[in-house]
């Protein structure tokens, strides 16, 4: 038993060797990508987990259960068009909607530094409980902990949720096909560049908001006229490429989008090409890919433009055919998405390497 | 596509001069947008685009880092510097790796936020890591100004700071590089305009355009190089005009050399270069960090295989390189070119190593 304990742990050794913990190891990149399947997988591996999906589907009794949990360290704490605790709850919502659930309760715990401003403090609870009432949910339980002044930044935040999902429902990445329309519902990078517009370090003012939404009404209207959506997926941290990414590993489908077609603020594009940020890696937090069969797609594409968070929804691309060679270096991340720039060349996207941005959510 | 686009594409493919033509851009930022847009699949492959010693943190020798590194371990600093130059490998570590152990290692955007920090924070003892071509040469003459007006005491720069004209004509007394033309840095030439690159053109009959950044502004200049090799003349041309006047910047320049004389400088992979470089003037050396802190000398290594230096000089293509995307990957970097977000295997590797591989 203990020569099977050493041989398991000298393999995590193994295949995860750096010493301390870099911010790169947190920002929805390769290095996250081998914290996850080296580290964690290789201690808690399973056939839940090891789907690695925004949420878990758990059986329960012959229902479906999604299951999530996220937490949350923003910096600024209250930026434009969001704050932590408003941020938080969207997050959980569009993490448990990704499976087409309908949630019923969340789970909220603070950590809170010492000398943290009550007036903020309550200034984040008044938006939890408006975002919470908005989307007809509860705070079923919690927790509060309070750590000495510098062992925490003001405050951080910790969910989860849970959702019931109808059993005629089944979106996975695994459903994906080729000929599948890829769409988004609006346009790309607001939130990274409203949280890095509202840092004293640089030094721009700008218009941009963050797209910090709950998008269960969204997901609700899309999945009440077609059941040809095979799956949907939070474009959060590590932006649009990452996501698409990942969802051609989990797929085994390669992936083309078309640069002109991925919706993005003018003002976004500017202040990305001034600083040298690349927007297809920049997080968002309202927005979601949805995978349809082609047949379907102008239904849910018209629907998805009738609701509040989806006026400017768009067709960025499609699924293309299972591929055999990753486009990636390594052989743990798996994924092959091309994008068909302006000029109508090619361009390779992968994981990306080195944070942009720390603390994004 | 753009219809612009399609004219330069025709005029490129319909200007076929029968050779291979080397043109070799001298700027990370072309690197970049060059292999982010794919550029090479829609030009003739009878161009061949090069890439030099265009990114700063690339020809930062692996003996800087070491200093700097070790001042970090040795005095009570705390150290400001632009983020692509955390994470270059010195001899045994990298900046990014020595911050996550807790030394005080900063990531500013402006060197203004340096000495901010010297300003506020009087007690500190605070570096700026000055680093760029005639870019941002400027920026750090500034608060070097600034600093000795305020009087400042407690605030000094770590300077790299190199020059691109003298490393160009480095490259083309190399005979093992054959260089038909040159792409220059639009941005270094709103600084110094158009005269520092013209003894390329008298001496050397090398044609040079300077170039803006976009996709469609790199093409254009392509265009014109290939019109002045037809023509069999050799001019520095300026593409940028919505940027660059021939004259650059003359206060830019004159603030420069208010501040700093003319030095020699060692580049990763080209080795010394007379009159590269810049050191402080007499007047301002007490802002010199290599003065104010000295250590004992150290023993650098470049990383054993790789082969940055040839890349550097446009000899080898990033994939010609033994280690290139085996053992030197974005996430496990073996030289800097594949560390700097502007390095030109960091370049290949991202938007051009699996090509060839890609169906559409």
């Amino acid at each position: 038993m203990t020569t099977d304990k050493n041989s398991q742990n000298k393999k995590i050794d193994k295949r995860f060797d750096d010493k301390i913990i870099q911010l790169s190891h947190g920002d929805g990149g390769i290095k996250t990508g081998e914290l996850i399947s080296n580290l964690l997988l290789g201690y808690f591996g399973n056939e839940i987990l090891d789907k690695l999906e925004d949420s878990a589907v758990i059986n329960c009794s012959g229902n479906k259960i999604a299951y999530t949990t996220d937490s949350f360290v923003v910096d600024p704490i209250f930026f434009p068009g969001g704050d932590i605790g408003k941020l938080s709850i969207c997050g959980t919502i569009n993490d448990l909607m990704t499976t087409g659930c309908v949630p019923i309760a969340l789970s909220l715990s603070f950590i809170l530094e010492e000398g943290f401003r009550v007036s903020d403090f309550k200034k984040i609870l008044s938006s939890i409980k408006n975002t919470v009432n908005d989307n007809g949910l509860r705070i079923a339980t919690g927790d509060t902990k309070v750590v000495g002044k510098g062992s925490a930044d003001k405050i951080f935040i910790n969910t989860s949720g849970i959702g019931i999902i109808n059993n005629n429902i089944n979106l996975s990445p695994r459903r994906i096909k080729a000929g599948d329309k890829i769409l988004i519902n609006g346009g790309i990078a607001e939130h990274g560049i409203a949280i890095l517009g509202s840092r004293k370090e640089f030094n721009f003012k700008s218009s941009i908001k963050s797209d910090c939404a709950s998008l269960f009404s969204l997901v609700k209207d899309m999945l009440s006229v077609s059941k040809k959506i095979h799956a949907l997926r939070d474009v959060t941290r590590g932006g649009l490429a990452s996501i698409l990414f990942e969802m051609s590993g989990a797929s085994g489908y390669g992936i083309k989008i078309y640069e002109n077609e991925i919706p993005i603020k003018k003002e976004v594009l500017g202040i990305c090409q001034f600083l040298g940020l690349d927007p297809l890696y920049i997080a968002n937090e309202g927005k979601m890919i949805v995978f349809v069969d082609n047949k379907d797609t102008d239904r849910v594409l018209n629907i998805m433009k009738k609701n509040e968070y989806g006026k400017d929804s768009r067709i960025i691309g499609e699924v293309t055919e299972k591929y055999e060679k990753s486009t990636a270096g390594k052989k743990s991340y798996k994924g092959n998405v091309v994008l068909i720039t302006r000029l109508g060349t090619i361009r390779i996207l992968d994981l990306q390497y080195c944070e942009q941005l720390p603390r994004i959510c | 596509m753009n219809s612009s686009i399609e004219e330069l594409i025709l005029s490129l493919t319909g200007n076929k001069t029968g050779r291979r033509i080397n043109i070799m851009e001298v700027c990370g930022t072309h690197t970049m947008a060059i292999s982010r847009y794919g550029l090479r699949q829609l030009i003739p492959e009878t161009i061949n685009l090069i890439s030099g010693p265009g990114c700063p943190v690339c020809v930062t020798p692996a003996m800087d880092i070491d200093l700097i590194l070790e001042i970090t371990k040795q005095y009570e600093v705390s150290l400001f510097t632009f983020g692509d130059m955390l994470r270059v490998p010195g001899t045994e570590s990298s900046l990014y790796l020595k911050k996550a152990e807790g030394r005080d290692i900063n990531i500013c955007y402006s060197p203004l936020d340096a000495l901010d920090y010297a300003r506020k924070n009087p007690d500190r003892k605070v570096i700026f890591l000055a680093i760029g071509f005639e870019t941002t040469i400027p920026l750090t003459a500034v608060i070097v100004k600034r600093a000795y007006l305020e009087k400042i005491t407690n605030f000094y720069i770590f300077n790299t700071h190199k020059l691109i004209p003298e490393a160009l004509e480095l490259l083309v007394n190399d005979k093992e590089i054959k260089i038909d033309a040159f792409l220059c840095p639009g941005h270094v030439s709103a600084i110094i305009g158009s005269e520092p690159y013209k003894f390329l053109a008298d001496k050397f009959g090398i044609p040079c355009v300077i170039s803006g950044f976009e996709p469609e502004d790199i093409l254009q200049s392509i265009v014109m190089i290939l019109e002045q090799i037809k023509k069999e003349t050799s001019e520095i041309e300026i593409q940028y005009k919505r940027v660059v006047r021939e004259e650059g910047n003359p206060s830019a320049v004159k603030l420069i050399y208010e501040i700093f004389d003319k030095s020699d400088s060692t580049w990763r992979g080209l080795g010394n270069i007379p009159g590269s470089g810049l050191k402080l003037k007499e007047k301002f050396s007490r802002f010199d960090a290599r003065i104010r802190f000295p250590v004992k000398k150290i023993k650098s290594a470049e990383p054993a295989g790789c082969e940055c230096g040839n890349v550097l000089k446009g000899i080898k293509k990033p994939f010609e390189c033994r280690l290139f995307s085996k053992t030197c990957r974005p996430e496990s970097p073996v030289g800097p070119c594949m560390i700097s977000s502007e390095g030109s295997c960091a370049a290949y590797y991202k938007y051009e190593r699996e090509l060839k591989n890609i169906k559409v």
